[in-house]
């Protein structure tokens, strides 16, 4: 047998090291000397205040932009096809970045506009971008968002789908919400919210009648698969009839049957019609449905809450509140699990107690990875959010202030993970969270990471397992203790500390 | 007409009539069956045109050409991706260009670096941001030897005069402010982006580097893009052959590197597709001649071999062939150990620019046949290249759409697939063997000695892993 050596070890051989060394006479590098002088600068004090002047360019956000969000909400109802006004770049980077995060197919929509469309507008490729996905695709519903350049020219969705029934390329009642999203305003997280908002309108328009006795849960721009699961169990635990709104789960956690769906699963259209009757919606993030939340507690008339549901308290807050509306107590099974998961904390507290964390993600998720961290006697010190606003900062300094944990904590908006490097040199902490390339601060710093958020690109199937509810909690506790432990082996290899037990 | 071609024809009909009438007629013109003479007008397929709206498309923009490709490999100039956030974060380090350096301090590959247009960008321009952005850039990089400024689509929509911020800016810099206008509306796919960024190339770097001695010996590698480690293993074989490579385009290139291409004495040209214009370029200006070449798998890298040395003298020639004894053997075991497993497979394959005919030969090499193959944005000289590669009747389809390609895998029945990652996952649940062929599925490299085998496990384990057959079907 020949032993094969792919990139992962072949370009440490001699002969390719030689090469590398050979080429530098044509690259004009700068010499060694320089690049180390530069690369310690860079880790000190007043490379950073440099870095925090800049007001004109990021480097490393931790952001997408609102399409893609749009795109991921419009996959969480069944049979709808994501369909994207513009150029088509756009739609191969959303198809590729969410199947690279799920491992999963994407199938979503694009009208190609060209040079043509810069100048006429983008009518015809709506048209008959409709005509061909509804012959083609045969959806129940195509749910149409837009690009930068469909906004920038000023295309008019509304009038241009009522065009597209008009010329009878759709039926007339195939529902076609639709969406604004911009990419220059907010990020991924404000287009799910857009879009989300266009559907629910849609679907609900007439339908306002009885109460259905249901209770609607909008996960938000939720990319744990787990979670939804997860939710759906603990309803049926409760004995709570529930709508998710924007069911992704499916969608991008389908089993292989050796069956190709193009519409795997999401919630039934039937269902989120009859959202607009329900008892009550509950959002689990407040960033990611502020507009849709504030549409439903004022168009639907009903009660509309946003309980996050990461770390124990928010948990405790959620099940409360739940119990509350619905009139239902919280099930000895549901406290069982809770003491369970309490008793987990406990035992590894003595780990993350007087740790000190970074956290680099989106708004929602970070103020619940501060609340369990803190919740286990941990510290979060640097919480950067390259798509948080002011509302986020004040109430993360809001949790911070709650809690002896949060005394050293500092919130960074608008901040990148160029500014989170600086901020771990000269700061450093024990453990960093945030997404896959966040390990590029792991290289540079040595921080530990531990990979929550999203994109996930380089770890599988960290998405199937929750992160909210009690047993979420268990999940992210054994996630971040592990982690600590890891490196703790790592240090005492070689010393009297190397402990079994621990 | 053959029955091979007739067969082949008639499927594709029963494939199209799922279309309405406009893009039913529309895509006739991009399918056909393979006529190896490539003679007879009908049997070529059209290419480069406008994809139609609503067909989902796997093709991508002009700025996924120049950012992703040309551009965004050059490792010690700063590339910003100037537009609104999407753009850059979804092309981050998404193909695996490898290279050598200190990241962020002398090098910046893996870096997202963008001016993240926001609403009054739009209303009031990004000129004015711009410019400081790239102050700012040259405070916290001051070793960049260069900024490559890519522009979103916006940028061009609102009439941003981002020449003259280049201009001025380099001025003060004293080094290349490039500005590359690869918003995702020009043209009709990557293609364009990669022209464009030839361009730019062209006007603002090439001729501009400094090398101290010259040989008869010096050679560019060009387009190629170190995927997994590609253009070092290709660099290898020229290497030892006797060659000096003295540019890299544009995997693990400097700036240096690209500028003194113009000192070479034959150009090398792997990927056609995306770089043929900056050779015709240094054809017509500085008298270089250029030659394409295939490094996959061990036939097309011996004839690629003596073709190149073909155009040296003696030495090189002895050279070549010594390169071939050494390696033969080694290859030789190599499909030895994979063939028997390989042999009779059938593959399709869609990917983007030279890897539809390119790979041709390595899957041969193993006693696999390609069935079907196609381009997301090839050229009709693409084509033309594509035709005599493959047997009569074999499905050639330009821009497929996701419904084609399924079909098209329902009726032909590969045993794998190669295509990207938007496809990887239907297949996935398709049950169909499935292999990422434009970024080698995080593997690699592919190329040359050192590739071939890492090619050949990587297929084997593909059609041959185990899961597969775990699948529990449905029955019909």
């Amino acid at each position: 047998m020949i032993k094969i050596k792919d990139h992962n070890e072949l370009f440490n051989q001699p002969d390719y090291q030689a090469q590398f060394e050979r080429k530098k006479e044509f690259e004009r590098p700068w010499p060694a000397e320089k690049v180390k002088e530069v690369s310690d600068w860079t880790k000190t004090e007043e490379y950073k205040e440099l870095n925090f002047k800049r007001e004109n360019i990021k480097i490393n956000p931790a952001k997408a932009c609102q399409p893609l969000g749009a795109v991921f909400c419009a996959s969480g109802f069944d049979g709808t096809m994501p369909f994207v006004q513009g150029a088509q770049g756009c739609v191969a980077y959303f198809r590729s970045h969410l199947s690279r995060h799920f491992k999963e197919p994407f199938a979503a929509i694009s009208t190609s506009m060209t040079e043509d469309a810069a100048v006429f507008g983008g009518l015809n490729n709506m048209i008959e971008g409709l005509e061909n996905t509804y012959t083609l695709y045969k959806p129940k519903m195509i749910a149409v968002s837009t690009t930068c350049m469909a906004e920038v020219i000023g295309d008019d969705l509304n009038a241009y789908i009522k065009t597209a029934r008009e010329k009878n390329v759709i039926p007339d009642d195939l529902p076609v919400p639709f969406a604004h999203t911009p990419s220059f305003v907010g990020s991924h997280i404000v287009g799910y919210d857009n879009m989300l908002k266009g559907i629910l309108k849609a679907l609900s328009e007439g339908k306002k009648g009885e109460s259905n006795g249901k209770v609607n849960i909008i996960p938000g721009f939720d990319t744990y698969t787990g979670n939804y699961h997860e939710i759906k169990r603990l309803m049926a635990l409760m004995g709570v009839e529930a709508t998710l709104l924007a069911d992704v789960s499916e969608t991008f956690d389908s089993p292989n049957t050796g069956e190709y769906k193009l519409y795997p699963g999401g919630t039934p259209l039937p269902d989120a019609m009859d959202a607009v009757n329900a008892t009550g919606t509950i959002a689990l993030q407040r960033y990611s449905t502020m507009k849709t939340m504030d549409y439903i507690q004022k168009e639907w008339g009903q009660k509309a809450l946003t309980l996050p549901m990461i770390g124990i308290k928010n948990t405790d807050a959620f099940f409360a509140e739940l119990s509350k509306l619905t009139g239902k107590p919280v099930p000895a099974a549901i406290e069982e699990e809770r003491g369970r998961v309490v008793d987990a904390m406990v035992d590894s507290h003595p780990y993350v107690h007087g740790k000190r964390f970074a956290l680099v993600g989106d708004p929602d998720q970070l103020l619940g990875m501060m609340s369990l961290i803190m919740e286990m006697g941990g510290e979060p010190v640097h919480i950067v959010c390259t798509n948080g606003d002011k509302h986020f900062e004040a109430e993360a300094n809001e949790l911070l202030a709650s809690s002896p944990f949060g005394v050293n904590g500092k919130v960074y908006i608008g901040k990148d993970m160029w500014h989170m490097r600086s901020l771990l040199f000269t700061e450093p902490v024990d453990v960093l969270i945030g997404n896959s390339y966040a390990k590029f601060l792991t290289r540079d710093t040595g921080t530990p990471l531990i990979r929550i958020g999203f994109p996930l690109f380089d770890r599988h199937h960290l998405h199937r397992y929750p992160i909210i509810g009690y047993q979420g909690a268990l999940n992210l506790i054994t996630m971040i203790v592990n982690t600590i432990l890891d490196e703790l082996d790592r240090n005492t290899i070689d010393t009297t500390s190397f402990d079994v037990i621990r | 007409m053959s029955t091979a071609i007739k067969d082949t024809q008639k499927m594709i009909e029963e494939v199209l009539d799922a279309y309405p009438e406009k893009s039913k007629k529309d895509r006739a013109k991009h399918l056909a069956a393979n006529d190896p003479s490539g003679q007879c007008s009908t049997c070529q397929v059209k290419s480069n045109v406008k994809s139609r709206p609503g067909v989902m498309t796997v093709r991508g923009c002009a700025y996924a050409g120049a950012k992703g490709v040309v551009w965004g490999p050059v490792k010690d100039q700063i590339t910003v991706s100037h537009g609104p956030i999407g753009c850059g974060q979804y092309s981050w380090w998404s193909r695996r260009n490898y290279y050598n350096g200190q990241t962020g301090i002398d090098t910046f590959g893996t870096m997202h670096i963008t001016t993240d247009f926001q609403e009054k960008n739009i209303v009031y321009g990004g000129d004015k941001g711009l410019d400081a952005a790239l102050h700012e850039l040259k405070g916290l990089f001051p070793l960049a030897k260069g900024i490559g400024i890519l522009s979103e689509c916006p940028v061009g929509l609102i009439g941003d005069d981002i020449e003259a911020v280049s201009k001025r800016v380099a001025k003060e810099f004293n080094y290349p402010i490039v500005p590359v206008r690869c918003e995702g509306f020009r043209g009709v796919s990557q293609s364009l982006g990669h022209h464009i960024a030839n361009d730019t190339i062209k006007d603002y770097v090439l001729g501009k580097g400094q090398l101290d001695v010259s040989t008869p010996y010096d050679v560019a590698l060009i387009g190629d893009y170190n995927i997994g480690g590609d253009a070092w293993a290709s660099r290898k074989i020229l290497e030892e052959m006797g060659l000096r490579v003295i540019s890299q385009y544009t995997g693990d290139a400097t700036l240096n590197e690209i500028a003194i291409a113009t000192k070479a004495k034959l150009n090398l040209i792997h990927c056609y597709r995306s770089m043929n214009y900056i050779c015709r370029h240094m054809e017509e200006e500085y008298g270089i001649p250029w030659m394409e070449f295939n490094f996959f798998g061990p036939t097309k890298t011996y004839d690629s071999i003596r073709k190149i040395a073909a155009k040296f003298d003696e030495k090189i020639q002895k050279n070549a062939e010594e390169v071939i004894a050494k390696y033969t053997p080694i290859m030789d075991a190599v499909v030895e150990q994979y063939r028997a497993k390989l042999e009779g497979k059938k593959v399709m394959l869609y990917v983007g620019g030279l890897r539809p005919r390119h790979t041709i030969g390595a899957y041969e090499d193993l006693g696999m046949e390609v069935v079907a193959s196609g381009y997301e944005f090839g050229h009709s000289d693409d084509y033309k290249r594509t035709y005599p590669e493959l047997k009569e009747g074999a499905v050639i389809m330009d821009d497929a759409t996701l419904y084609e390609l399924e079909e098209f895998t329902r009726r032909l029945k590969p045993d794998m697939v190669g295509s990207g990652i938007k496809e990887k996952y239907s297949y996935h649940k398709l049950g169909v063997p499935f292999r990422q062929m434009h970024s080698w599925d995080y593997s690699g490299p592919y190329h040359g000695f050192d590739g071939f085998p890492v090619f050949a496990r990587d297929m084997d384990m593909t059609v041959n892993s185990p899961t597969w057959d775990l699948i529990r079907r449905k029955k019909a």
